[in-house]
């Protein structure tokens, strides 16, 4: 069997579709939804450098660079605002975090 | 092969400005200990000032990095409305954080960074310069509605808006990356060319533009990509909301319609029909969610999903005249939502800030400049005819109308008849109910600001001396997209 471009789209579409349903799934930790977005980027990884070898367009690969770049920003402020809001509640439990509903 | 020329750094002329700004207001927030949150917020004022009258001061349409970075008449009208706005969000934060303790310069800086992604955002011609603008701005904003680090709603508030922020990013990318495998470039105008008269229209492109339009949706907080709305509403800081109520949404919009009107503009039969789900259902959600709220941010929470509705109707008409129309009806939206919250920033007590509607009971007796300010306001957020609040829904439901959207134009009347209930209610309250506090004397800059507002909504006194000057402003913006 040859390993061509739909077999590459066909695990990113799997891995994104299980970053999203873990974020809404997941009831218990928030350190899980953030490995959910890491899954959902890397996903996206995956098509664009899938895609770019495919076409013999470097473009896609330059892409997936910035993206790497990014999630790194996104992951550090995410486990920044994490910890701010540990040190207030003193837990990390997805369904405390209720406060504010309506 | 493409090389570079430093003549066209000018079309990024404003960007280059508060990039290379904010770098040296970091070092005088560090070093100038005492007052360094003063001068670091009025430095930042004048650049964001210098920022949005950039794009009319050297006024020169054309491209720079390869077509990456578009400067042209839209980018110069909603740069110069961002910066205006985010200065006024800047300059009525100061207080606010005074009395909470939280006077840092860091606010400044988040500010800065966030103008400077929303006008990369505005300019783009590139996903890739698309996504690191809303990306940059996204960042900073995730900081800001988490920036009172001692209050477990901002910090729960900062949270969320992180969570379903980097969630609607993936699905933008994840859209992104069916465009670009679909048509084998990242370029707009390419992107353009390869889908050509809609022939060449495969099922990757259409659902790439779903995807992408779902992502915006949840920046603009679009139903049903909305529920993130409220909660940050009410738990981050209220100048903060005030901010991210104004800028942020005008940003996002303005991409969303350089997406549609540049690139996919031959698709118009595709995003429209995603464009009009959303409209009815943010107009819907937004004019009944409102009717239990007893939290005034939480109110204007939902207002705001009401009226990126009333935006996005604009925008289904498609065409020179949907862009004008949208254009026009955020500009007033903006002076507003700007007066509102200057506003209800003067609920304040000796014991410290209020946000209950409650809480502005028998208001006229004690504080009628302020009662008649909100009055105003409320008006013209409820559309109520001759304050412009009315132009602006007149002129984003008048191009659906045109276009032959019969039914979306009612589905907004009715809606903005159910929202006209909300809006009265905190008139009514305001007049008819008994007191319920004494307000402190608020600050000069709070009361400057909102009345500012109330008067630019009181058309009678100015409108017919410049509504045609504005107009032709908006015209020309919306006329250079085509």
């Amino acid at each position: 069997m040859i390993i061509g471009l739909s077999h590459y789209l066909v695990v990113a579409a799997i891995l994104f579709t299980i970053g999203v349903f873990g974020i809404f799934i997941n009831r218990k930790n928030v350190i899980i939804i953030l490995m959910c977005i890491e899954l959902i980027l890397l996903a996206v990884n995956i098509n664009f450098v899938a895609f770019s070898t495919h076409m013999g367009d470097i473009a896609g690969q330059v892409f997936a660079m910035f993206i790497l770049t990014i999630a790194a920003a996104e992951a550090a402020i995410g486990l920044a605002i994490l910890v701010v809001y540990f040190r207030n509640r003193g837990n990390i439990a997805v369904e405390d975090i209720d406060l504010m509903k309506g | 092969m493409y090389e570079f020329d430093f003549g066209q750094l000018s079309f990024l002329i404003g960007e280059i400005v508060l990039a290379i700004t904010v770098g040296e207001l970091l070092l005088i927030g560090v070093f100038a200990r005492k007052h360094g949150a003063s001068i670091v917020r009025y430095m930042s004022i004048a650049v964001l000032l210098i920022f949005a009258f950039s794009g009319f001061v050297f006024n020169d349409p054309g491209t720079a990095f390869d077509g990456a970075f578009i400067s042209d008449a839209f980018s110069h009208y909603v740069k110069a409305l961002i910066g205006l706005s985010a200065a006024a969000a800047l300059w009525f934060s100061r207080d606010w954080f005074k009395q909470e303790g939280l006077d840092q310069y860091e606010y400044s800086i988040l500010m800065i960074f966030a103008v400077l992604g929303m006008g990369i955002m505005v300019s783009s011609g590139n996903l890739l310069t698309m996504y690191i603008g809303l990306e940059m701005q996204a960042l900073a904003l995730y900081v800001m509605a988490a920036f009172n680090r001692d209050s477990l709603r901002a910090s729960e508030a900062g949270l969320k808006y992180f969570v379903l922020g980097a969630l609607s990013s993936g699905m933008l990318l994840y859209g992104m990356s069916l465009i670009y495998g679909f048509t084998g470039t990242l370029s707009f105008t390419e992107i353009g060319a390869v889908i050509g008269g809609g022939d060449n229209m495969s099922a990757g492109i259409i659902a790439g533009l779903v995807f992408m339009l779902a992502g915006m949706a949840f920046k603009i907080s679009a139903a049903p990509f909305h529920m993130w709305t409220p909660d940050v509403y009410e738990g981050a800081p209220t100048p903060v909301t005030g901010f991210f109520a104004a800028a942020p949404k005008l940003a996002a919009l303005a991409l969303i319609t350089r997406l549609i009107t540049g690139p996919f503009g031959e698709m118009q039969h595709s995003w429209q029909q995603v464009i009009i789900v959303l409209a009815v259902m943010s107009m819907v959600v937004g004019a009944f969610g409102a009717l239990t709220q007893t939290n005034i941010k939480r109110l204007l929470a939902y207002s705001s999903i009401a009226n990126m509705g009333y935006a996005l109707v604009a925008l289904a008409a498609g065409g020179a005249a949907g862009v004008t129309g949208m254009l026009i009806f955020m500009s007033v939206y903006l002076v507003t939502i700007v007066g509102v919250f200057a506003a209800i920033l003067q609920m304040r007590t000796r014991e410290g800030a209020l946000e209950g509607i409650a809480d502005l009971g028998g208001l006229s007796k004690s504080n009628l400049p302020l009662s008649l300010i909100l009055t105003i306001l409320m008006f013209s957020l409820a559309g109520i005819p001759f304050f412009v609040g009315f132009f602006g829904k007149w002129s984003a439901l008048a191009p659906a109308f045109d276009a032959g959207l019969i039914w979306l134009v009612v589905i907004a009347l009715l809606s903005s008849v159910v929202g006209a209930f909300y809006y009265l209610r905190v008139v009514k309250v305001i007049w008819f109910d008994d007191q319920a506090h004494e307000f402190v004397k608020p600050v000069r800059s709070l009361a400057v600001l909102s009345s500012f507002a109330a008067i630019l909504l009181f058309p009678v006194l100015w409108l017919p001396f410049v509504s045609a000057p504005a107009l032709a402003l908006i015209e020309t913006a919306a006329a250079s997209l085509f």
